[in-house]
């Protein structure tokens, strides 16, 4: 295929990438930009081939990822997908490094001059550190996400001062890298181990609850690596489609630090919070609670009217999505108006609950976002907070707080509140929430699927 | 005159109109699809796959050829299990529509 052909088909792969993002702006034309996304691939991939002359290796190689991709794919929990996301940016970055690393060893394959001029050194170098802060960042983001590491922030003094040091010392690297006459290999990979020592030290110090912003700022960096690599090779597509990628984990990011009122610059810096709140904070007074059983809270449900849910990261744990499917449906089946309110940082990543929410077949028109419903639980009977806590912590409205301003959902205001919870523990901000305290609220003890799964029975 | 530019400084026109572009689509984008958008992005970034390919390529094998095709391998998960994994739970999606209108 002549290099014009190449380019117009990677202009048309580029345009499906763009209809596949449009796509999601509603659930009914979603599954369609999908498949546009695929179509794009496919289209970029076959011209590909046309022009590499290993195409049998190539073909093999993408035989094993894809099967691989398709079992993980076809297996993987809905509980889980923030570590499968985690998971697939630290490839991106890898992928990155190596193809950085390949161009580096053999520039003409890829199309470039054979003493690599200043330019391509430039690019090559954004691309391999992105890439390789992506792959060992979004390494840390999966171990913490599954449990194989704690998800409390690890601090220690000196650590910003560390990372600013290993930051310039790698920038150094680069420059000598970038002014050495002949390929210099070992600025080139001392600069990219310093790139990936820093991704670790990056993520480590951000705590468990603040992942929504890391894992849209990893999905980011991913993006980035693509478009730095494009830079490099002098593709277009590649630039399109990881700038389409690398803006959208920008405005996630922005979206998830907004629902948290927190500056996008605190997160990263990290240090906040701890793992799940066993260190409930403590002001010395003694503040009653009332508590009640399944069966009583299935009794007040069963008598409103109108009953919210609001679902946090405690249902995903529990995997009680299918348990309240259950009870939604018993609860219509008695002539009562049920909806779910979901807040933007509910669960681990952008949008979590809706994926759990509609695994459990609930209808999305059922489920609103807090924009959408906040004013509404004035007129709500009964709300039902299953495993969430800051979220709809009214100290949000209290001057002094240290979640001052954040935006919440407005609970406090429906006529009753039940909270399933396991324990009084405060949530991940360590802080006591007023709510549980009022006289309104009822607080109902145990493991979210199992309290649900009582107030069926009941029901 | 084009024949003059640095290929960088074209390369850089269309990375800046690409984030508009990305930008604009994006935020168009319904929160509740907010975790689907994050694992199309995951497959689309897989793109990187044409890369791994081009290094992969050349038919004297030495090892820059084998990085490729580990590069390879790397992107092909991507890109499969973002696509597979998208239409998985658009899916759900889907059905709770059916349920919904009847």
């Amino acid at each position: 295929m002549s290099a014009d052909l190449v380019a117009l088909a990677y202009l048309v792969a580029s345009v499906f990438f763009i209809l596949a993002l449009k796509g999601l702006s509603s659930p009914l034309t979603a599954r369609r930009g999908n498949l546009f996304g695929m179509l794009g691939m496919a289209i970029a991939v076959v011209t590909t081939l046309t022009i590499t002359e290993n195409w049998m290796l190539i073909l093999g190689c993408i035989v094993v990822g894809g099967s691989i991709g398709a079992v993980v794919a076809k297996r993987v929990q809905m509980t889980a997908m923030p570590e499968l996301v985690a998971f697939m940016h630290s490839l991106v970055g890898l992928a990155a490094v190596f193809i950085a690393i390949a161009a580096v060893n053999n520039p003409v394959s890829f199309g470039l001059p054979a003493v690599l001029p200043m330019g391509s050194k430039l690019e090559l170098f954004l691309g391999t550190f992105i890439g390789a802060m992506t792959w060992s960042g979004s390494v840390i983001a999966f171990m913490k996400l599954s449990g194989r590491m704690s998800g409390a922030p690890i601090t220690f003094s000196g650590q910003h001062l560390l990372n600013l040091v290993l930051a310039l010392v790698m920038v150094g690297f680069g420059l000598w890298f970038f002014f050495s006459d002949t390929t210099n290999w070992t600025a080139f990979i001392v600069m990219t181990s310093i790139a990936f020592i820093l991704g670790f030290l990056i993520i480590i110090p951000i705590g468990g609850a603040d992942m929504p912003v890391v894992i849209s700022m990893l999905n980011s960096y991913s993006g980035w690596a693509a478009a730095g690599i494009g830079f490099s090779l002098g593709n277009p597509m590649l630039i399109i489609a990881g700038s389409l990628v690398g803006s959208s984990g920008a405005i996630l990011s922005y979206i998830m630090c907004k629902a948290m009122n927190r500056p996008f610059l605190s997160v990263i810096l990290g240090g906040f919070g701890n793992d799940g709140g066993d260190a409930a904070a403590d002001d010395g007074a003694q503040k009653t609670h009332r508590s009640g059983s399944a069966e009583d809270a299935a009794f007040l449900m069963g008598n409103a009217d109108t009953v919210v849910i609001v679902p946090g990261y405690g249902l995903a744990v529990a995997r009680a999505q299918h348990a309240v499917k259950e009870l939604t449906e018993a609860l219509l089946e008695q002539g009562v108006n049920v909806r779910f309110a979901i807040h933007p940082v509910a669960g681990r990543m952008p949008g979590h609950m809706n994926v759990l929410l509609a695994e459990a077949e609930i209808p999305y028109e059922q489920v609103l976002e807090m924009d959408e419903i906040n004013s509404d639980f004035s007129n709500t009977d009964v709300v039902l907070v299953l495993g969430a806590n800051d979220v709809v912590n009214p100290a949000a409205y209290t001057k002094g707080s240290p979640i001052y301003g954040m935006p919440i959902l407005d609970t406090h205001k429906a006529r009753t509140v039940m909270v399933v919870k396991r324990s009084m523990a405060a949530g991940y901000a360590g802080l006591d929430n007023e709510l549980f305290y009022m006289d309104k609220t009822m607080m109902i003890f145990g493991d979210a699927k199992k309290v649900v799964e009582h107030m069926v029975k009941a029901l | 005159m084009i024949g003059d530019i640095d290929p960088t400084i074209i390369n850089l026109t269309i990375f800046v109109l690409a984030v508009f572009v990305g930008y604009h689509v994006v935020w168009n984008v319904t929160p509740a699809l907010h975790t689907p958008l994050m694992s199309v992005t995951n497959a689309i970034s897989g793109i990187i796959l044409v890369g791994a390919m081009l290094a992969a390529g050349p038919a004297e094998t030495d090892w820059g050829v084998w990085l490729g095709a580990v590069a390879v391998t790397l992107a092909a998960i991507n890109v499969f299990g973002g696509f597979l994994v998208t239409q998985r739970m658009l899916e759900m999606f889907k059905r709770k529509d059916k349920k919904g209108s009847t």
